[in-house]
């Protein structure tokens, strides 16, 4: 099993979902983020002083899933979610060694 | 309509019957009661006018509450509204115990009145002349103004003062400060003897309010952090556009009170038509100091700063406060962008002073205050640039001297800034342990 671990655009996450959904994958959890890249974040100016913005906000979406359907999830991610510009985030997979189901008791495959 | 209904039920069919052969003569009774004289006519207008201004000069406390709210960070929010509530409460109550006698009662050209109690006093009945109104109507219209110079104070402080020494310090503000300096014009002192022109208070409310700010910020310091080393700011955004927007919004509303209901009269054609003149003037000077600061931001900064818009239209308002009667509408409008331009040049200017105003209180009341008192011979030939100037520097002086003992005494005696921790912590938690978004992450 894998975790696939997406640093996106906020407003992908519509179109990164129904891609997602598209290839059959049934949950999904996103969090709130901020974080910098290799352009370390961007300036503003507020009341005429200008101020670097170190952390610019992303989502985080993680979705586990049986080893052979990471690649395709990983193509799914990375279509929906790019735009070409500076910014569109990166996507990790990492191994998962355990899942259970709270409610059922169920493991690993069966429970994801 | 119940006491009707009672009536009829207690007197039953006999009652009636009285009651239907006295109607005529009730009729004309009536009607001669209710013959009012032009003088009467009058006495109630310019209560009305009283009044009307009065609660939307009074809803001006909702508008600089919403718009600090929105201007500080989230941590503070709860504290900045208690502040607000508070100082409001505060002004009314020291207004009452002395600011307005000390302000209005026997000045007589000289430089203060007399400490006393303030009552309703309507014995004088309707004065022939018809520029009568009710006395109470004339006090709850001058308590809300004090709140006003009040409010001002307490943007610039923000997110570092302790709460009890900012309300000591508006206790004195309310009650002795304002008052005074505002005897010397509007209480018949010596400045007005001597001919200033202030017509709503672009000096006698506005920059004292500033003056007072100004003297709090130099002694109480910038926020931590806001001034980093080697010369540079690091801006701290506010929690709230919309609320920011909204506070400007209720304030421009408050403002067709402030300077429209100070023609003091609406018992004429002729002040009919001033109060209305009054009004475009008013609204006219905002738009233009809206789009000045708009047009300005865009250009220095390639974008438009929503911030310096909101305080642009403040700017525009103080601007005209001095004389928004006697400009024409284009007058208005060039007073008003003025103003607008003031603040958006200003306001880095107390940056690299390393004077840290939250809100842009010190540009948007004192500068521009400033700058429409001495505007008024523009436009009014009854007044002078050397006149205007006197009453600018010596109401400067006495606020500013006054003010600055006053932060000096608090600061060595029961200080009035927060420890550090409580300030990073946020004034919120520190001061008043209410959160004003609990339910929200810290970020």
């Amino acid at each position: 099993m894998k975790l696939v671990m997406a640093i996106i655009k906020p407003f992908k996450l519509d179109e990164v979902r129904e891609a997602l959904t598209a290839i059959g994958v049934q949950g999904l959890t996103v969090t709130e983020v901020k974080g910098y890249g290799r352009q370390k974040g961007q300036t503003e100016i507020y009341r005429g002083a200008e101020y670097a913005v170190n952390f610019l906000p992303k989502l985080k979406i993680e979705v586990v899933v049986s080893t052979d359907q990471a690649d395709s999830v990983v193509s799914a991610i990375s279509g929906a979610a790019k735009t070409g510009q500076i910014g569109d985030g990166k996507i990790f997979v990492i191994s998962v060694e355990q899942v259970l189901r709270i409610r059922t008791g169920e493991t690993d495959a069966e429970a994801l | 309509m119940s006491k009707t209904g009672r009536y009829t039920k207690m007197a039953g069919m006999a009652g009636l019957a009285v009651l239907a052969m006295s109607a005529p003569a009730f009729a004309q009774e009536a009607e001669e009661a209710f013959t009012l004289s032009a003088p009467e006519t009058a006495y109630i207008f310019n209560t009305l006018l009283f009044l009307i201004g009065g609660f939307l000069v009074m809803w001006m406390a909702a508008g600089f509450a919403m718009l600090e709210a929105g201007l500080v960070r989230s941590k503070n929010v709860a504290m900045q509204c208690t502040k607000n509530i508070s100082l409001f409460a505060i002004a009314t109550i020291m207004y009452y115990l002395i600011g307005y006698n000390l302000m209005y009662a026997g000045v007589d050209g000289g430089y203060f009145g007399s400490i006393s109690l303030w009552g309703v006093d309507d014995s004088g009945g309707v004065a022939a002349d018809g520029t009568g109104y009710a006395s109470a109507s004339d006090w709850f219209f001058q308590v809300v103004f004090v709140a006003t110079a009040a409010s001002i104070v307490s943007g610039t402080l923000a997110e570092r003062i302790k709460l009890w020494p900012f309300l000591l310090f508006t206790v004195i503000l309310t009650g002795f400060i304002y008052p005074i300096q505002g005897a010397w014009q509007w209480g018949g002192g010596w400045l007005s003897e001597m001919g200033f022109s202030d017509f709503a208070g672009s000096t006698i409310v506005h920059s004292t309010g500033g003056w007072a700010a100004l003297m709090g910020a130099l002694i109480l310091g910038p926020r931590i952090g806001k001034y980093v080393k080697g010369g540079g700011v690091s801006p701290m955004p506010g929690s709230s556009m919309p609320l920011a927007t909204l506070g400007t919004f209720i304030l421009w509303l408050g403002w067709f009170g402030f300077n429209g209901a100070s023609q003091l009269a609406l018992g004429t054609i002729a002040d009919a038509n001033a109060v209305s003149t009054i009004f475009i003037n008013t609204n006219m000077a905002a738009a233009g100091g809206v789009v000045a600061a708009m047009l300005l931001t865009q250009l220095l900064y390639k974008k438009v700063d929503i911030t310096m818009a909101l305080n642009g239209a403040l700017a525009g308002l103080v601007s005209i406060t001095a004389e928004p009667l006697a400009p024409t509408l284009g007058w208005a409008l060039i007073i008003g962008a003025l103003g607008g331009v003031i603040v958006v040049l200003t306001v880095p200017l107390l940056d690299k002073l390393h004077i840290d105003d939250v809100v842009g209180a010190i540009p948007v009341h004192l500068f521009c205050g400033i700058w429409g008192t001495m505007a008024v011979p523009l436009t009014n030939g009854d007044t002078s640039f050397a006149v205007q100037a006197t009453g600018v520097i010596s109401i400067g002086i006495f606020v500013a001297v006054t003010s600055l003992v006053l932060w000096l005494a608090l600061r060595f005696t029961i200080g009035i800034r927060c420890s550090e921790e409580e300030e990073m912590m946020g004034l919120d938690k520190a001061e008043i342990g209410v959160e004003a978004y609990p339910e929200f992450t810290a970020s």
